[in-house]
């Protein structure tokens, strides 16, 4: 893009970056989503007004790289802790405003125990987790989330249910909990899921300022350079494999927990 | 004010914490250091502080972490299998440079181990039991009242160098019952917690929004390259080394043998010494403190006066080795270890009687 189209696109609103965003990240790849969660998260923060007050805890991965430059107070941790350290946050200042931002592995895997313990608790925290089937950073293994049959490093045959296991779905999980104000599954193909995830994202954010309970989405997103397709043939595989096996919608929704 | 009581050593862990002001404590269940998790849940909620049981000791560093990067005076207190948990917590609260303090009653190991007494987490604690080459202060107290007591030094070390420190105790000292002053001690000023989160609005004049990394992204790290950073953390424990030495002498003046030993049995030297001074054996004590960093420099001026030494240390030999490099050779060393307990069983301890004895046979 020529500078003065750009000029232009910034000039008439067509295009902008978050002002949440102090900077883009060079590295990240084309066509992953995982930046456009952070993206959404940023907005999300701005218009409920929540950003000055914000903490945001970054798993380990690809996940929240992002976030690493966004105008709010951030901190990585140790793998799959994030839901940790904001409740220990939350619970001390409780004026705070926290969210979590992680990758399925560090949700579901490694981090499956402190995520299952913030449920429990009921913590008043969001956690926003990216499933793209598989761990990117480390070069595309097979994550709890990978549908059957899919092929990754580490399941080279495709995943095979009674070798590998199957497909663990976080959202409804999530729901099973008493302490869970909100639960919520979005993906980012097309326009109108783009928009559902937004909605998914403020909602359970607005769960947190309004102090009913947990608030959590999960958020289907591309990973091009580990399923070895173009940013746009991620779009299909997200709809034909993804989709079928973790449905799109809201599988909780309540404004008190009795 | 002060205000005494008669309490177990776990129980003057909550305190000690309590008169240093602590906001938030995270535990989860172990023998034998439950008094500890107990007291807090007890005495913490009811005045406004925070305590939350944790989904394990991995959840409690990390919660000790969150904690602390919020500004507050935080703790954790656990022993030992749920101290090798904390590593990966601590090697990131290390890395992160954040201010907390840790309680670690230790037990028999190795594994599973007892859930009695030892003294076997020498190594772990003050080596840096993590990944990454770092250090943290370690303190170890004898009594209620010094564990009272050094959980209020161990808030102001960790403020003033932001650090973690740890309280390194024993099953007999955190489970024995004795008389406890109550009483906030005045160390001095501490740093302002400028870096602590609290949402960027509240700060914005100051700093801006803040980030800490504790590695992953290289261009996050405040310091200009990798090596900068390692170098800094090197220099902060050197100055640590240099200037945060602390121990406690008994009858060491004119000692022509010296005993070295911390945590309880600290407590049987001093009545060995006692029993070795009433018969004109002229011994002593010499008690660290700080195991990390270790009072190097004063063992080394005994053996260059001639002195011997008689390490005691309920383990299979671990502190006797900081003992050797700090001698350089210059004098000798004998080692009183875990098979000097009265019974060969985890209840089994090193009694005063058996350092008498050992005494007796060095002079």
């Amino acid at each position: 893009m020529s500078p003065q189209k750009q000029a232009i696109l910034y000039e008439e609103k067509i295009v902008a970056q978050p002002e949440l965003m102090m900077m883009i990240m060079p590295f990240a790849c084309a066509g992953c989503q995982n930046q456009t969660v952070s993206r959404i998260i940023a907005e999300c923060l701005v218009e409920l007004g929540v950003d000055g007050q914000t903490v945001g805890i970054i798993g380990v991965g690809c996940a929240g790289s992002l976030v690493m430059t966004m105008n709010i107070d951030r901190t990585m941790c140790a793998h799959g802790r994030p839901p940790d350290l904001a409740t220990a946050i939350k619970r001390l200042r409780p004026d705070t405003f926290l969210f979590t931002i992680q990758g399925d592995g560090d949700c579901m895997a490694i981090g499956a125990g402190p995520f299952i313990a913030a449920l429990t608790r009921g913590e008043r925290i969001s956690i926003i987790m990216c499933n793209n089937s598989c761990y990117g950073t480390t070069g595309g293994q097979m994550a709890p989330t990978s549908v059957s049959g899919q092929k990754t490093a580490t399941s080279p045959d495709g995943r095979d249910g009674a070798r590998e296991g199957y497909p663990a779905h976080t959202a409804e999980l999530a729901a099973l909990f008493k302490g869970t104000a909100y639960s919520a599954r979005g993906a980012l193909n097309t326009p109108a899921n783009y928009q559902r995830t937004k909605k998914y994202i403020k909602t359970a954010f607005q769960k947190q300022i309004d102090n009913v309970g947990l608030g959590f989405v999960e958020v289907l997103v591309a990973c091009p350079v580990n399923w070895h397709l173009s940013p746009i043939e991620c779009l299909d595989w997200i709809e034909q494999k993804m989709i079928p096996e973790y449905p799109l919608g809201e599988f909780k929704n309540i404004d008190q927990i009795d | 004010m002060v205000e005494r009581m008669f309490v177990e050593g776990n129980e003057a862990v909550g305190w000690g914490a309590l008169a240093a002001d602590c906001e938030g404590f995270f535990g989860y269940p172990i023998t034998p250091q439950n008094e500890t998790t107990n007291w807090f849940a007890r005495e913490f909620p009811k005045r406004g502080r925070v305590f939350v049981q944790t989904e394990s000791e991995t959840g409690s560093i990390n919660m000790l972490m969150g904690g602390a990067i919020a500004g507050a005076r935080v703790m954790t207190s656990t022993s030992s299998p749920g101290w090798s948990l904390m590593q990966e917590g601590m090697s990131h609260i290390a890395a992160a440079e954040l201010p907390c303090v840790i309680a670690l009653v230790s037990r028999g190991g190795p594994g599973g181990g007892t859930t009695r007494h030892s003294q076997m987490d020498y190594m772990s604690t003050t080596r840096g039991g993590g990944h990454g080459g770092y250090r943290t202060i370690v303190l170890a107290p004898s009594s209620v009242q010094e564990t009272h007591d050094l959980v209020q030094l161990a808030f102001y070390l960790a403020d003033i160098h932001r650090t973690p420190v740890i309280l390194l105790s024993d099953g007999i000292v955190g489970q024995t019952e004795e008389s406890l002053d109550v009483e906030t001690i005045d160390f001095g000023p501490v740093p302002d917690k400028e870096w602590a989160f609290i949402g960027r609005e509240k700060h914005m004049n100051k700093t801006g929004s803040l980030v800490i990394s504790t590695g992953g992204i290289p261009i996050i790290t405040p310091y200009p390259t990798y090596v900068s950073y390692i170098q800094h953390l090197k220099e902060k424990y050197q100055y640590i080394t240099d200037t945060e030495v602390r121990y406690e002498m008994y009858e060491a003046e004119d000692a022509q043998l010296l005993t070295i030993a911390f945590g309880y049995c600290a407590r049987s030297c001093k009545e060995a010494v006692n029993m070795a001074r009433a018969k004109g054996l002229k011994v002593g004590l010499l008690q660290p403190i700080t195991l990390w960093p270790f009072p190097s420099q004063i063992i080394k001026e005994k053996a260059s006066q001639g002195c011997k030494f008689l390490v005691v240390e309920d383990n299979q030999g671990l502190m006797v080795e900081d003992v050797k490099i700090a001698v350089e050779g210059r004098a000798e060393i004998n080692l009183l270890d875990i098979s000097g307990r009265h019974l060969p069983t985890d209840g089994g301890m090193i009694m005063p009687g058996r350092v008498f004895e050992e005494v007796n046979k060095l002079l």
